[in-house]
């Protein structure tokens, strides 16, 4: 189900999203990324930069100070 | 076309070579083209060795400030420079060096860390990379 996943949990700004990037770049079409984290901040502008990519926004998921993001590559 | 950050470089302070490379990350990572134009006490973190050796622009008291914010971004999960750079870099990030910078301040290229460096060129070169961007920061 999920293709790559990345834990960037305990890493501050900009990591999160950085890695969010490498692994959309790494990934095949139709590939699901899975990233977790607890940056605040990440939370809300990993689903800004998903969009702002192309790519689909599949879930957002939140447990306590953690959340789990999963993308799915829609586009090179 | 794609959107287009660029960011010249002019302070070699730790702390605005830290917003530099991660507005420029932050951009690439968001799916923009970056360009950074490295100048006057920016070029020096280009050189070799140099990229971790900028002062703090403030509160830095001969070191100590800077001793105690690089120990506090450590604790609050920042990223060290040079992993930025080579996140910066793997990203598709451009970097060119200024110069007349190099002239003034008896720069060679091999006193720089050549593979980090896309292109040499000057205030033309500059507004080219520019004309076509959203964002410009002068750093």
């Amino acid at each position: 189900m999920v293709d790559i996943k990345v834990d960037c949990t305990g890493k501050n700004c900009p990591v999160p999203l950085i890695e969010m990037r490498k692994a959309i770049r790494k990934a095949a079409n139709g590939d699901v990324v899975e990233i977790t984290g607890d940056h605040p901040a990440s939370k809300k502008e990993i689903p800004m930069a998903v969009e702002a990519l192309g790519q689909e926004l599949m879930e957002v998921r939140e447990a306590g100070a953690k959340w789990t993001i999963r993308i799915r590559k829609v586009k090179e | 076309m794609t959107d287009k950050t660029t960011i010249i470089v002019h302070s070699g302070d730790m702390d605005k070579i830290y917003s530099a490379l991660i507005i420029g990350t932050g951009s690439l990572s968001m799916g923009m083209e970056v360009s950074m134009y490295f100048t006057f006490w920016g070029l020096e973190r280009l050189k070799k060795g140099g990229l971790e050796k900028g002062p703090l622009s403030k509160m830095n008291m001969f070191g100590l400030g800077r001793w105690m914010i690089k120990k506090r971004m450590k604790a609050a999960g920042v990223e060290e420079l040079h992993k930025l750079m080579a996140d910066f870099r793997e990203l598709g990030g451009k970097i060119i060096a200024c110069e007349m910078t190099m002239e003034v301040m008896k720069i060679s290229r091999s006193d720089l860390r050549e593979d980090l460096i896309d292109e040499y060129g000057a205030v033309g070169t500059y507004v080219n990379e520019a004309r076509g961007a959203q964002i410009t920061l002068f750093v």
